[in-house]
C-alpha cells in the first residue's frame, strides 16, 4: 500500500483544522463539551474513534507516540491504534511515559507523573455525565448551563443507599474549576486525583457522540462526594505480583481453577520499569 | 415619598399577583385576561371543564409554557419580580426552592428509576445538601410525614401504588419547604377511599406548614375541602371568582350553577 495515498496522519488538513478548532475551544472552557463533526474512522465506534481523531488532529512529524489500552501497551487496541499512525504518519513511537510527547489512552492514566508539554488523549464512550439520569440531550444541555446539577448527587445517593458507599468505581464525575461536571471517561477512580493539577494537556475525544472536551494543565477537577461519605481513590487491596509496587492500579489475572490468582500492575511500562530496576514481586521470579 | 401608602401595601402584599396573563395557542384561546392576587397561607382553587384553560394557566404561573401577554409577580426574597422575564436560571432556582409542583401523574414529577429517599432528596442535594446522613434523616422524616413507612425508603417508586406515589410525590415537593404549591388535579386517577386519605393529609401539610397553593381540579369536593378561595374558568376565561364557599354554595354565573348542579349525590 502506498502510504502516500493518505495525507499526514490520515485525516485531511480542513478536517483537522475544523477538530483544533473545537479543541481549542474546549481547552479555553474546561469540561465543556464541544461539539465537533466527527469523521469516520477506519475503525469501528467504541474502538477510540474520537481519541485517534484528537490525535489526528495533534500529532507533527517530530511527536513521539505513546498508545494504551487498560494501562497496557501490547494490547489489540493499542498496538492496531498505534500501527495505524506509524502507517500513516510515520512518527516515532515509544511505550515509555516519560519519552512520549503524546499519550493516547483507554480507561487509564500512566502511573509515571506526566510532565509539562505531553499531551494525554482519552478514548471516550459517553461523555455526559449526566446521561444515565436524564435521557434528554437537550435538557442535559440545559442542566450544563444552567449549572443544575442536583441530579449528579442523586446517582452517588443510590449508591450509597443500595452498597452502604459509593460504589462507583470508575467513569467517576469531578467538577472542574467549580463549573461543569466532566464525565472522565472510564478511568477507575484510583486515577481521578491525577485529573486535576496535572502537568499534561488532557483532551477527550467522543467519535460516536461528536464530543470534545478538554482540561488545559494544572487545572482544578474535584470528584464529587459528600461530606459524609468522602471520595476515596480505590484500588485492590495487594502488592504487584511481579514488581511488588504498593501504589499502582492492579489487574487481577486467574491463574488457575484452583482459585490462584494474581495480580499484576494495568500499566505495563510502570511495572516493566520497576522490574528493570530490580523489584520482584511475590510471582516475578518464576520467569 | 409618602411612607404610609408604602406601610399599607407592604401590609397586604400578595405571595403572588398575576395580571393580565394570556397564552394563545395559534387562534385559539389557552387562557385570556387572567388576573388574581394570592396571600401567603391562602388555597386558591381553580375548576373547569376539560379545555377551559386551566392547566394552560397553571403552566403559565409554573413557568413551564411562556405567555404571550401578562405579568406573573412572586414576593422572592429579593422583593416582588416578575416571573415572566427572569431568567430561565433564576426562574429554575425559585422552582427548587420557593416553588413546588405536583403532576396529575406521580411518573411525570417523580424518577421512577431512582429510589424512594432519592426523589426526595434530590431537592436537597439541588439546593446544596452535601451530608448524606442528614438527606437521608430528612428523606425518612418526609416518608413518615406522608404515611410511607420507613422500610420503604430504598424501594422505586415502580413498586408503590398510585397512591403512595402520589403521597411520595408531595413529599419530595415540600421536603425543601416552598412557599407556594402548584397542583394539577392531585387526586386524579386515585380511587375514592386513597383520594380522601390524600386530601386529609395535604390539607394537615397546607394548614401546617402555612403554605400558599393554587390546586388545579375538576372535583368540586377538592376544592370545597382545600381551597380557601374558588376560580371558575371556561372556555379560557375566569367567569366567576370568589369564596369557595360562597361561589359553591350561591353561583352567580350560568356556567357555575351547571358544574354546581352537575355533581352526583349518592
Amino acid at each position: 500500500m502506498t502510504e502516500q495515498a493518505y495525507n499526514f496522519a490520515y485525516l485531511d488538513e480542513q478536517t483537522k483544522t475544523m477538530i483544533r478548532r473545537a479543541i481549542l475551544k474546549g481547552v479555553a472552557i474546561p469540561g465543556y463539551q464541544v461539539p465537533f463533526a466527527s469523521r469516520e474512522m477506519p475503525m469501528p465506534y467504541g474502538w477510540g474513534t474520537g481519541g485517534v481523531q484528537v490525535t489526528a488532529a495533534c500529532l507533527v512529524p517530530e511527536d513521539r507516540l505513546k498508545v494504551i489500552d487498560q494501562g497496557a501497551d501490547d494490547t489489540t487496541n493499542a498496538v492496531s491504534i498505534r500501527r495505524f499512525f506509524q502507517r500513516t504518519a510515520g512518527v516515532a513511537v515509544t511505550e515509555t511515559t516519560s519519552e512520549a510527547t503524546l499519550i493516547q489512552t483507554r480507561h487509564r492514566i500512566p502511573e509515571t507523573p506526566l510532565h509539562e508539554g505531553q499531551i494525554l488523549i482519552y478514548q471516550v464512550p459517553i461523555p455526559e455525565p449526566l446521561r444515565f439520569l436524564e435521557p434528554r440531550e437537550s435538557e442535559t444541555r440545559k442542566m450544563h448551563e444552567l449549572e443544575d446539577y442536583g441530579l449528579m448527587h442523586v446517582k452517588l445517593y443510590e449508591d450509597i443507599a443500595r452498597h452502604g458507599q459509593i460504589a462507583t468505581s470508575y467513569d467517576y464525575p469531578v467538577k472542574v474549576e467549580g463549573r461543569y461536571v466532566m464525565d472522565p471517561s472510564p478511568i477507575p477512580k484510583f486515577d481521578n486525583p491525577k485529573l486535576g493539577g496535572n502537568a499534561a494537556i488532557q483532551l477527550f475525544g467522543a467519535g460516536r457522540e461528536q464530543r470534545i472536551y478538554a482540561l488545559p494543565p494544572y487545572t482544578q477537577a474535584i470528584s464529587l462526594d459528600f461530606d459524609d461519605h468522602p471520595f476515596v481513590a480505590s484500588k485492590a487491596d495487594h502488592a504487584c505480583d511481579l514488581c511488588a509496587a504498593g501504589d499502582s492500579y492492579l489487574d487481577e489475572v486467574v491463574l488457575d481453577d484452583q482459585g490462584n490468582r494474581m495480580f499484576v500492575c494495568s500499566d505495563t511500562d510502570y511495572c516493566g520499569g520497576r522490574r528493570a530496576a530490580g523489584h520482584v514481586g511475590r510471582l516475578g521470579g518464576e520467569g | 415619598m409618602d411612607l404610609s401608602i408604602y406601610v399599607k401595601v407592604k401590609v397586604q402584599e400578595p405571595l403572588l399577583s398575576v395580571q393580565g396573563l394570556s397564552k394563545f395557542y395559534g387562534k385559539r384561546i389557552g387562557c385570556d385576561a387572567v388576573s388574581f392576587d394570592l396571600f401567603p397561607g391562602e388555597v386558591l382553587g381553580i375548576v373547569g371543564e376539560s379545555g377551559s384553560g386551566k392547566s394552560t394557566l397553571l403552566s403559565c404561573l409554573a413557568g413551564h409554557l411562556a405567555p404571550d401577554s401578562g405579568k406573573v409577580i412572586f414576593d422572592t426574597a429579593q422583593g416582588p419580580r416578575d416571573t415572566v422575564v427572569m431568567g430561565e436560571a433564576e426562574r429554575r432556582r425559585l422552582g427548587r426552592t420557593d416553588w413546588a409542583f405536583v403532576h396529575q401523574n406521580p411518573r411525570d414529577g417523580l424518577r421512577m428509576g431512582v429510589s424512594a429517599g432519592g426523589n426526595v432528596g434530590e431537592r436537597l442535594m439541588a439546593v446544596g445538601a452535601r451530608h448524606y446522613g442528614d438527606i437521608r434523616g430528612q428523606a425518612l422524616d418526609w416518608l413518615g410525614r406522608v404515611e410511607i413507612a420507613a422500610d420503604r425508603i430504598d424501594d422505586r417508586p415502580t413498586g408503590f401504588s398510585g397512591g403512595m406515589q402520589q403521597r411520595l410525590q408531595i413529599a419530595r415537593n415540600l421536603v425543601t419547604g416552598p412557599r407556594l404549591v402548584f397542583m394539577d388535579e392531585p387526586t386524579g386517577g386515585l380511587d375514592v377511599s386513597v383520594q380522601a386519605r390524600l386530601l386529609d393529609l395535604l390539607r394537615g401539610l397546607v394548614r401546617q406548614m402555612g403554605l400558599s397553593a393554587i390546586i388545579v381540579t375538576h372535583d368540586l369536593a377538592v376544592v370545597r375541602l382545600l381551597a380557601d378561595r374558588l376560580m371558575v374558568m371556561k372556555g379560557g376565561h375566569v367567569v366567576e371568582q370568589g369564596l369557595t364557599d360562597q361561589v359553591l354554595d350561591d353561583p352567580q354565573h350560568a356556567y357555575t350553577q351547571l358544574l354546581v348542579a352537575s355533581v352526583l349525590h349518592v
